[in-house]
C-alpha cells in the first residue's frame, strides 16, 4: 500500500521548495556571474557548502537553530505561533538550504555561457542589472534553468537526513516518501518498500526525462 | 568635441594615450593590436582604465582620480563592434528596440522603422537574427545602436561583412544620419580606404600610443613614408 499522505505531501514540498529556490537562486546567479566584489567568492563557497556537508550535520545545525533554545527560533515562534522545527515550514527552510547548490549551479553555468559581448550590448543600451537577468540571461539560459527547477524538485524529493533531523516523522506534517520507506524498510515490509521505492525511481525519471526531451527539442528546433 | 587621456594596461600591452577630437568625424587608424578597440571600450564605459579622464561635450565621462565612471548606458554612446552581437531570442524590430524603454510604444515602433530603413532592413523586421547574412545582422546592429540617438558613436570596423559597395553606401547614409542628429562620431579602422572613405580627421595609433593626427592625406602619407622606409632597412 502506498502512503498517499506522504506522496502529496512530498511533491508539496518538492514544488514549494523548488519555487522558493528559483526565486533566489536566479538573482543569485546573476549576481555571482556579473558581480565584482572580491567577497562573491566567499557568497559562493557558503552556497556550495550543502554540497559537502553531510545532510545530518545541516539538519542538526537547523534544529538548533529554529528550535526554541536560540533568539532566531524563538522570534520565529512568536511570529508564526509554533517553533519551525518540526514543522512542514521548517522542512521548507531546510529543503532551500540544501538543495540551492543544485539550483545555483547550473544557472550559473547557463548565465556564464551567454556571451559577453550581448551583455555589454545591453549594457550600452542602457539596461541595468535587473533588466540584464530577466530580458537577457534568463531566456537565454533558460534551459539551464530548467535543469536547476528539475534538480532542485528531485533533490528535495529524495531527501532523507534533514527531513528526519529537522522534521522528525510527523504523519501529514513532516513525513515524506523517503521516512515512508526507512520506516517500511525499518519494519521489514519489502513489499511496501518496493512500491514506494519504485514510485520514487518513477519520479525521478519523468523529471530527468523532461530535461533531455526539453534540450533535444530545443535542439531540433534550433537546427 | 571629445578630450580624453587614458592609460591602460592589459596582459603586456601598455595603452597610453592623450587626444583631443573635435572633427565630426574621427578615424582612429591602426594594425591589428595597436589598442584600436581597447579605447572604444574605454569611452565607451565598458572598461575602467588604469588612470584618465574622458571628456565628452564638457560632460566628465570617466575620471579616475575623482572615483568617476558614469555606467554605459548613461553616457548616450553607442557601440558598434565588428561582431553584431543581436539577441538571438529577438526578432530584429525588437533588437532595434530595446534601447528605447524610454518611450512609448507608438514611439517605438516609429523610431525602429526610422532606423531599419536608414540601413535599407525595413524587409528584415521580423525576422530572428539567425537568419540574418553576416552583411544584415551588421546593418540591424548599426541600426538598433543608432536608436536611441547616441551622441557619440563609436564603430569598431563595422562594416567587416558588406562589401565595397554597400559599405560605402551604407557610410554615406551614416555620415548624413550624424550630420543631421549632431552625433560625433570615432571609427577605427586597420583598412587605409575606410580612413579616407569617410574622409574625416585621422588619428595614427600604434603599439598603444598616438603617433600622428590630422588630415587622412597627412597622417597615411607620414605611415606610408614609414613603411617603405621599413622595406628599405632603412627604420
Amino acid at each position: 500500500m502506498i502512503d498517499w499522505q506522504a506522496f502529496a505531501l512530498t511533491l508539496k514540498l518538492a514544488t514549494v521548495t523548488t519555487a522558493i529556490l528559483l526565486v533566489i537562486a536566479v538573482p543569485l546567479s546573476a549576481l555571482l556571474v556579473l558581480g565584482k566584489s572580491r567577497w562573491l567568492a566567499l557568497l559562493e563557497a557558503l552556497t556550495a557548502l550543502p554540497l559537502v556537508l553531510p545532510p545530518t550535520v545541516l539538519g542538526f545545525f537547523l534544529l538548533v537553530l529554529l528550535g526554541l533554545r536560540t533568539s532566531v527560533g524563538r522570534g520565529i515562534a512568536a511570529i508564526l505561533g509554533h517553533p519551525l522545527a518540526f514543522s512542514f515550514e521548517g522542512l521548507v527552510v531546510g529543503s532551500v538550504i540544501y538543495s540551492l547548490p543544485f539550483a545555483v549551479q547550473p544557472i550559473v553555468a547557463g548565465f556564464s555561457a551567454v556571451e559577453s559581448s550581448l551583455i555589454d550590448a545591453a549594457r550600452l543600451l542602457g539596461a541595468g542589472p535587473p533588466r540584464l537577468v530577466w530580458s537577457l540571461l534568463v531566456p537565454l539560459a533558460r534551459r539551464s534553468i530548467l535543469a536547476a527547477a528539475v534538480l532542485g524538485f528531485l533533490h528535495t524529493v529524495g531527501e532523507f537526513g534533514v527531513v528526519l533531523m529537522l522534521g522528525g516523522d510527523i504523519p501529514g506534517a513532516t513525513r515524506t516518501l523517503s521516512i515512508v520507506l526507512y520506516n517500511q524498510v525499518e519494519n521489514f515490509d519489502y513489499a511496501a518498500a518496493n512500491r514506494t521505492a519504485a514510485l520514487l525511481l518513477g519520479l525521478s525519471i519523468i523529471a530527468l526525462a523532461a530535461i533531455y526531451i526539453g534540450g533535444r527539442w530545443r535542439g531540433a528546433r534550433d537546427a | 568635441m571629445l578630450e580624453f587621456r587614458v592609460k591602460a594596461q592589459r596582459g603586456h600591452f601598455s595603452l597610453d594615450v592623450s587626444c583631443r577630437f573635435a572633427a565630426e568625424w574621427t578615424v582612429i587608424f591602426g594594425p591589428s593590436g595597436a589598442g584600436k578597440s581597447t579605447i572604444l571600450r574605454i569611452l565607451a564605459g565598458l572598461d575602467i582604465p588604469q588612470e584618465g579622464r574622458i571628456v565628452f561635450s564638457e560632460q566628465t565621462l570617466t575620471d579616475t582620480s575623482l572615483r568617476i565612471n558614469l555606467k554605459p548606458g548613461r553616457r548616450r554612446t553607442s557601440l558598434v563592434a565588428q561582431h553584431p552581437a543581436l539577441f538571438p531570442h529577438l526578432s530584429v524590430a525588437k533588437n532595434v528596440s530595446y534601447g528605447l524603454a524610454g518611450l512609448d510604444s507608438r514611439g517605438r515602433i516609429s523610431r525602429v522603422g526610422e532606423m531599419l530603413e536608414m540601413v535599407d532592413a525595413k524587409d528584415l523586421a521580423n525576422r530572428l537574427p539567425r537568419d540574418l547574412s553576416g552583411g544584415e545582422a551588421q546593418r540591424v546592429a548599426l541600426a538598433r545602436s543608432l536608436a536611441p540617438l547616441p551622441r557619440l558613436l563609436l564603430l569598431d570596423e563595422p562594416f567587416s561583412a558588406l562589401d565595397g559597395a554597400a559599405s560605402d553606401s551604407l557610410l554615406l547614409r551614416l555620415q548624413h544620419w550624424t550630420s543631421q542628429h549632431g552625433a560625433q562620431t570615432i571609427l577605427v579602422t586597420h583598412d587605409a580606404t575606410d580612413a579616407f572613405a569617410a574622409g574625416a580627421e585621422v588619428a595614427l595609433l600604434r603599439e598603444g600610443r598616438i603617433r600622428a593626427q590630422g588630415s587622412a592625406v597627412d597622417v597615411l602619407n607620414l605611415e606610408r613614408e614609414r613603411m617603405i622606409k621599413r622595406l628599405d632597412g632603412t627604420a
